[in-house]
């Protein structure tokens, strides 16, 4: 930072913060993209050894290359545009998808010094620019001028609104424990070890977030948006080269998005699992095998379980998880302001 | 002019140009999607104004939520402009009227008593303040009957709406989960104790 600092001395006031907010930027962005490059390969390896195969293992030693052979042959193939499409929209859908994804990272806490923006109601934040993703897909679906992709952005905005809603509520829960909005307060209050974490007192509300989580993330088995035995590849069936990489981009920024989030909420962030006094691991290293250990249950789950159906994805998210959230937020209640063991939640 | 101001000029103008769009764009799904760029737009200028509660609820409820059901059912609709263009000069009159009523309304809002300035400047508030603290504090005291009230007649208005389109028929093949997983194997299935048979000639 001070080298940073000394690199940019000479210039006016504003260009230095906004050169230094870039750096920092790209500090997050940069490890951001390796990561999921990385996640791809993670998830061909992981679930290729779930069903007794060996997975990726030709590009490089053991395989470690294929993320940037597919990244680079992505880069190098035509990208087409329709006939008869929307050129700017079908264009700007990729964008959308991919903007909130990463403008979400802004508010991260990786630890107790290391957020990029720390503002107050960064909770708020979060669930507003992860509410807007959904426009990438409806775009993408109508501006294709496809009865597939068109099918695919109609399911998956139902989805998205209403799993949204769950999500939102479960992450109310959250703040009314730890009494703040600010994600880096929210790690604070679950200091002191394991048994603090709001993974305990919180565990139904986790478990909404989570499956909420990967129902956003059109993911395995809820990718009933893609859904390539009905309907291609639903709503991105008409993209290719780069513009079809920054969907699978986005897909895979958000899924380390909500790993995160969850590890941020219920898992204590970057706190160790058993409070020594002693910082013999950096706090940060915690706080990225937390996420690891959620996205490993991502993949776990699309190799595991067939894709739900529409009507089932619907019932569950309206019928079983909003009631859910809506009653463990009056059991919170209850607990904090009638009984003597409010406190396990502040 | 700082750096505060460009970015209010920047989004104000945006916002200005997608409400324009709004109203005078041909297609439909580009109007909408103009109103989410104005609603954005509109949040970001509040966002100027130091009121981010307001702001991200803006951008959360009505980009997030509401816009996207708007598309929803904009997309699916097959508008025929010239339809739709038959009766203009019928309607030409009511329209200007209520036109002419807003014109009136806003000169005397925004020329009359009720600026901005006629109001005492709020007093800045420190880095740490919190504004949806603070909004919250106040909605849920001096102001929870009203809140409780809105919160209600929302309810209402829901449930209405459930009902008005509720309609059952009769052909659905409606399919109950939990019916689904109590089935037992003898609900289902009758095995049947019969002695072996003879095989038959020229099998």
């Amino acid at each position: 930072m001070e080298l940073l600092q000394s690199l940019v001395g000479g210039l006016p006031a504003w260009i230095q913060i906004g050169l230094i907010n870039v750096a920092k930027i790209v500090v997050i962005l940069v490890p951001l993209m390796l990561a999921v490059a990385y996640l791809t390969f993670a998830e061909r390896k992981i679930i290729g050894y779930m069903q007794v195969r060996i997975g990726p293992n030709r590009v490089g030693p053991r395989g470690w290359l294929q993320p940037i052979a597919d990244a680079l042959k992505l880069l190098l193939k035509e990208v087409i545009i329709p006939t008869n499409s929307n050129r700017f929209l079908f264009l700007l859908a990729p964008v959308l998808s991919i903007t909130p994804a990463l403008a979400a990272w802004a508010v991260m806490p990786f630890s107790d010094s290391m957020v990029l923006a720390d503002i107050d109601a960064s909770l708020l934040y979060i669930l507003a620019l992860t509410s807007m993703g959904v426009y990438g897909v409806i775009i993408a679906g109508w501006a294709s001028n496809s009865k597939y992709a068109f099918l695919g952005a109609m399911r998956s905005a139902a989805q998205i609104v209403a799993y949204e809603i769950a999500m939102g509520f479960a992450l109310v829960g959250v703040l009314m424990a730890a009494g703040s909005l600010n994600l880096r307060e929210i790690v604070l209050a679950q200091s002191g070890g394991l048994h603090q974490w709001y993974l305990w007192p919180l565990f139904p509300l986790f478990l909404v977030y989570f499956i909420s989580g990967v129902a956003e993330t059109n993911r395995a088995p809820f990718d009933v948006a893609e859904g390539e035995s009905e309907i291609v590849a639903g709503f991105h069936v008409e993209y290719s080269g780069m513009t079809f990489a920054i969907f699978f981009l986005a897909e895979y920024a958000n899924m380390i998005l909500i790993a995160a989030l969850t590890a941020v909420m219920f898992l204590g962030g970057w706190h160790a699992p058993i409070d020594t006094g002693f910082t013999v691991v950096p706090p940060m290293l915690w706080f990225v095998g937390k996420i690891a250990f959620v996205l490993f249950f991502f993949l776990w789950l699309r190799a595991t379980f067939p894709r739900y159906r529409y009507d089932q994805i619907m019932r569950l998210g309206w019928k079983v998880f909003i009631p859910v959230t809506l009653v463990w937020i009056g059991v919170i209640g209850f607990f904090t302001f009638f009984t003597p063991v409010g406190h396990w939640f502040h | 002019m700082s750096f505060t101001q460009l970015t209010f000029y920047f989004f104000a103008a945006v916002l200005v140009f997608a409400a324009t769009m709004v109203v005078t764009i041909r297609n439909p799904v580009k109007a909408a999607l103009f109103l989410v760029l104005a609603f954005f737009s509109a949040a970001c200028v509040w966002m100027t104004l130091e009121a981010e509660f307001l702001a991200i609820v803006l951008v959360l409820v009505y980009v997030g939520a509401v816009m996207v059901l708007f598309l929803f059912v904009v997309m699916m609709l097959d508008i025929n402009l010239a339809r739709m263009q038959e009766g203009f000069t019928r309607y030409l009159p009511v329209g200007a009227l209520v036109a002419a009523l807003l014109v009136v309304e806003l000169v005397l809002v925004l020329g009359g008593s009720f600026g901005s300035e006629q109001l005492p400047r709020p007093a800045a508030q420190g880095a740490d303040y919190s504004n949806t603290r603070e909004l919250g504090g106040v909605l849920y005291t001096t102001y929870v009957y009203p809140f409780e009230i809105a919160a209600v007649i929302l309810l209402v208005a829901i449930i209405a709406a459930i009902v008005l389109t509720l309609r059952k028929r009769p052909d659905t093949k409606y399919q109950d989960p939990a019916k689904q997983i109590s089935v037992r194997k003898e609900d289902r299935v009758r095995l049947v104790k019969m002695p072996a048979e003879r095989r038959r000639q020229g099998d």
